[in-house]
């Protein structure tokens, strides 16, 4: 290699041989002492080591290198510009996150049947194969990477295997994946036809007309939509998601979707290049449905990962909303909008790495504590265990978009590239954006809705179950971890202008220009386009709330009765017994009212049958998406093989006769 | 100059926190009125607010941190929410603190807390009470937002003072997305402070109530606070009506007699959307709580339309 190698590409080169590097480790767990410990060390060196690339990445030039593997004739390609270092500092974050979350995690699998050094190797190999995603600046080191995590996350899917519901998940996991990857290597395929190459250079100089640009656009929107999980692709992620361990499922929902996001938009601002507004249209149009439908099949689950796995599609939806505002804005000509849209975008894309990997390491402890994931068993958590319950509060807010947390700026900067909208010409635009601002304002309520139900039954309230009640705090590594992204999900709401200072290298280096007006007031203001437009100093919003709360609180202590005395909550004037853990609100009652307003999009299945000594009352919540989408597929294929089958008559001089058959085609076909 | 302004900031929040009781007193007196009853006195909601910060607090066994919390965030949120409201003046520094989407933020905030703190007892009617908040909510939060951002496309801006400032300099023209998007946010403003038709605020009957069933268990100084919050919440929506909607008589210079006109006007108008809030609860009954979507529905609606009608008729004009 050469010897002027860029500090940014040296740290990156780092974090994949360190994650290379865990996944050897593990091999090793179970013979050696201390191979676990290197693992988890080597892993959080990996996160350590891309965050730092990934910022060194956002404050310089972009740096471009050849490795010394591949084909003889196309060797791999690396890039490292602003867009690939913010997106290794998003997976980095959370990699260290949960490479100090995982020592105390995985001690339950320790002495179980399945090896620890299977859940290792394949996880140093998933990050590994995230980081290369990132890195590679030409398709085909693209997709061998992109087929490294699949295949890996795929097993840390399987990994509990005896369970016959993992084993279908990941199945199902598997195939998607498959055929998004069909999809993303077409659209490659098209773009490395007119640019005659596969490197990303020769791809961003390819003529493409329109309507070829439109196909390459749509292949790669499949593509990288079904691994994002946009609805109606994502029935895989609600299954296998959960299905993981927590901190996987972390990884997965918190950093694998966003590497999805990141291929879409390298692949469209980036290599395509020439944009139509069209595009924006239909991103912003699927955006808006995956929110919506994300957030409402979330408040119907009950099983608080499968819930936590619905937001996902919920989040990556608000994302698509930003990045489709940007794409109208930048093909209408409107740059300050479009990169506005485009960091909003970027802005979530942090945001959810942070709060969703918190949420599902929370789960995970409370998963760890009590083996349970069913909300309706869970109560009174907060008592028993105050840190995860305090931190998880804390991802709570901040996914529900509350100021002043970070999930609320980056839902206020998407609604101010909506409220852009009166610049735009058409008739059909301007009322199409207002729309999908109105289903961006429904989805952030319900998502309130969705997490007052979950902290309230899970962590307020009585326990609900013997196991519950009996639940132990978890280890110090486990809860700092927590700590570690709840004081990040902070951070990033109340200095959105700072790191906004850094975000705007990518658009500056994708787009030609940054959005300057928004950080030219200083750390205080954050005003996206100018100040007499919009502004918020979350800041100062902190420090009033803070202060008020304070002085309220002074004041009342002063008052004339200072001591709380404790006494049994209102018994409506019962006199045999107190409230019990059983005549609680449940989650299922919780979202009641909710599942009766929106009852025409779900696949809603009520039973009540009498039994003897009393009632039995079953219901179960469907996903629409199965029956709209995936049941008809699925008819068609099982049709068309049956049709196929014909071909099967056991003789073996039919077979000689169909492979003659086919040779003889083939052989015209060359010749 | 920018010290006075915060000075009027301060201002603004004293005169929030005393307005606040007297406008509930003054709804109070005229429904008493036209329903011939004589009423209590003007006094009454202070007198209960001072009685209430005396008691003794009770907290349940079951409770955690998150109740004893929830009022100061509660009050806190709410007051925040207040003084980003221009009152009696345009000129308010703190406008640019938060504009109007923050402002929804606030208001959220609050809520999140209010409905953790009514599951968090653990007893039946906090749940059912919070479940029920929470659906109003959801559906009237999108409703508020989309009425205020019909405010902000035509003002090009979602400052709170900006968009009055436009107001005032556009004059009196009638567009028919301001009056749609004032119906959807009057809407908006029954059901999120809690009035008749959608809760009724002085009902303790198990099966109606809605915000009553979240506090159930607070007494004495988080009871204050919390109904204190309740009150700002109800003159925050009447001033956000009458300010944003109607902003003449409002201060635009920092003079004192542009200030003093500006505190007559806005109390006159308050004075005025209390009568008719009281004619309306009288003459209304409450709803059942699964007629209440459809009435939010309706403001939602009305909402989108405005939006709708101001892109498409009145956009460059």
């Amino acid at each position: 290699m050469n010897p002027t190698l860029p500090l940014s590409l040296i740290l990156a080169y780092v974090a994949v041989l360190a994650a290379l590097g865990s996944a050897v480790g593990a091999l090793a767990t179970g013979r050696l002492p201390g191979a676990k410990g290197l693992m988890f060390l080597l892993l959080g060196a990996s996160g350590a080591a891309a965050v730092a690339a990934g910022l060194t990445a956002l404050a310089s030039a972009p740096a471009g290198g050849e490795l010394p593997l591949g084909l003889p004739w196309l060797p791999w390609h690396v890039r490292l510009d602003a867009l690939a270092g913010f997106f290794l500092m998003v997976v980095g974050v959370v990699v260290l996150a949960v490479a100090v979350y995982g020592p105390g995690y995985v001690r339950d699998f320790e002495h179980g049947q399945d090896p620890l050094s299977v859940l290792g190797a394949f996880t140093g190999l998933f990050v590994a194969g995230m980081l290369l995603v990132v890195l590679a600046d030409d398709a085909f080191l693209f997709m061998v990477a992109w087929e490294l995590m699949s295949l890996s996350s795929y097993f840390l899917v399987v990994y509990q295997h005896e369970q016959a519901a993992n084993r279908r998940a990941a199945f199902l996991y598997l195939l998607m994946a498959h055929i998004g990857a069909l999809s993303i290597l077409l659209g490659y395929g098209v773009l490395a036809a007119f640019g005659g190459g596969f490197a990303f250079e020769a791809m961003r100089g390819a003529a493409l007309s329109p309507l070829w640009a439109s196909v390459a656009f749509g292949l790669a929107f499949v593509g990288f939509g079904m691994k994002a999980g946009l609805v109606p692709m994502h029935a895989w992620l609600p299954e296998a998601h959960p299905a993981a361990p927590s901190h996987i499922s972390a990884l997965m929902s918190g950093v694998m979707l966003k590497v999805a996001v990141y291929g879409f938009i390298r692949f469209t601002f980036d290599l395509i290049g020439q944009i139509q507004w069209q595009w924006g249209v239909v991103v912003l149009i699927i955006g808006s449905i995956s929110a919506l439908m994300g957030v409402l099949y979330a408040l119907m689950q009950h099983d608080l990962k499968r819930l936590l796995a619905y937001h996902s599609v919920e989040n990556i939806g608000i994302i698509f909303i930003g990045l489709g505002l940007g794409l109208i804005f930048l093909a209408t000509g409107h740059p300050v909008a479009g990169v506005l849209g485009l960091i909003a975008a970027l802005y979530h894309t942090l945001n959810h790495a942070l709060f969703k990997s918190l949420l599902f390491l929370g789960a995970g402890a409370i998963l760890h504590a009590t083996h349970e994931r069913d909300l309706e068993r869970m109560g009174g958590l907060l008592r028993r265990m105050p840190w995860t319950g305090f931190y998880f509060l804390i991802g709570c807010i901040s996914i529900s978009a509350l100021p002043p947390f970070n999930g609320f700026v980056s839902e206020w900067l998407t609604f101010q590239t909506a409220l852009q909208s009166w610049q735009l010409s058409g008739g059909v635009l301007r009322s199409l954006i207002p729309v999908a601002a109105a289903m961006l304002a429904l989805t952030g309520a319900l998502a309130a809705a969705c997490f007052v139900k979950v902290y309230g039954v899970a962590f307020l309230g009585q326990a609900r179950s013997r196991r519950v009640r009996r639940a132990r705090p978890v280890t110090f590594g486990m809860r700092s971890a927590q700590g570690f992204l709840a004081l990040l999900c902070l951070l990033a709401g109340i200095f959105p202008t700072s790191l906004l200072q850094w975000l705007n290298a990518v658009p500056e280096q994708l787009l030609g220009r940054g959005l300057s007006a928004a950080t030219a007031h200083g750390w205080l203001w954050l005003t996206p386009v100018a100040p007499e437009m919009a502004s918020y100093s979350a800041p100062i919003v902190l420090l009033a709330l803070v202060l008020l709360w304070w002085l309220s609180a002074l004041v009342l202590r002063r008052g004339r009765v200072r001591q709380v005395r404790r006494c049994d909550p209102w018994d409506c004037g019962f006199t045999d017994g107190l409230p019990t853990a059983r005549m609680q609100y449940t989650a299922t009652a919780f979202a009641q009212p909710i599942r009766r307003v929106f009852g025409l999009l779900f696949h809603v299945d009520e039973k009540v049958e009498r039994e003897a000594g009393g009632m039995r009352h079953q219901l179960h919540v469907g996903d629409r998406a199965w029956e709209l989408f995936y049941v008809p597929v699925a008819q068609r294929i099982q049709a068309l093989s049956r049709r196929v089958t014909r071909l099967q008559r056991g003789n073996v001089r039919v077979y000689l006769g169909w492979s003659l058959g086919t040779l003889l085609v083939l052989l015209w076909l060359i010749s | 100059m920018t010290a006075n302004a915060w000075l009027l900031v301060l201002l603004q929040s004293v005169l929030f926190l005393l307005g606040a009781p007297l406008l509930v007193a003054w709804v109070r007196r005229v429904k008493a009125r036209l329903q011939n009853r004589r009423g209590a006195a003007w006094s009454q909601p202070y007198r209960d607010l001072y009685k209430l910060f005396g008691k003794e607090t009770l907290v349940a066994h079951t409770a955690s941190g998150v109740f004893r919390a929830a009022p100061y965030i509660v009050f806190a949120s709410t007051l925040l929410a207040c003084t980003v409201v221009p009152l009696i003046t345009v000129r308010l520094p703190s406008a640019a603190v938060a504009d109007v989407i923050v402002l929804v933020g606030f208001l959220a905030l609050g809520r999140f807390f209010l409905a953790l703190a009514g599951m968090d007892v653990g007893t039946a009617f906090g749940g059912m009470g919070s479940s029920r908040e929470m659906l109003i909510s959801a559906l009237a939060e999108p409703a508020m937002l989309l009425a205020v951002f019909t405010l902000a496309m035509t003002a090009h801006s979602t400052n709170l003072a900006s968009v009055i400032d436009h107001q005032l300099a556009s004059g009196l023209i009638l567009r028919p997305s301001y009056l749609f998007a004032l119906m959807g946010l009057v809407l908006v403003a029954v059901a999120e402070t809690g009035r008749i038709p959608i809760d009724n605020p002085t009902t303790h009957l198990e099966l109606t109530m809605i915000h009553e069933a979240m506090i159930l268990e607070y007494s004495g100084r988080h009871l204050a606070l919390m109904e204190w919050a309740a009150q700002l919440k109800l003159m925050l929506y009447g001033v956000l009506i009458v300010n944003v909607f109607l902003p003449w008589g409002i201060g635009t210079q920092l003079t004192l007699p542009a200030l003093a006109s500006g505190l007559l006007f806005v109390i006159g108008k308050l004075l005025l959307l209390g009568v008719i809030l009281a004619v309306a609860e009288t003459g209304l009954a409450k709803m059942r709580l699964f007629r209440a979507p459809a009435f939010l529905n309706l403001a939602l609606l009305l909402a989108l339309l405005g939006l709708l009608s101001n892109v498409i008729l009145e956009a460059g004009a």
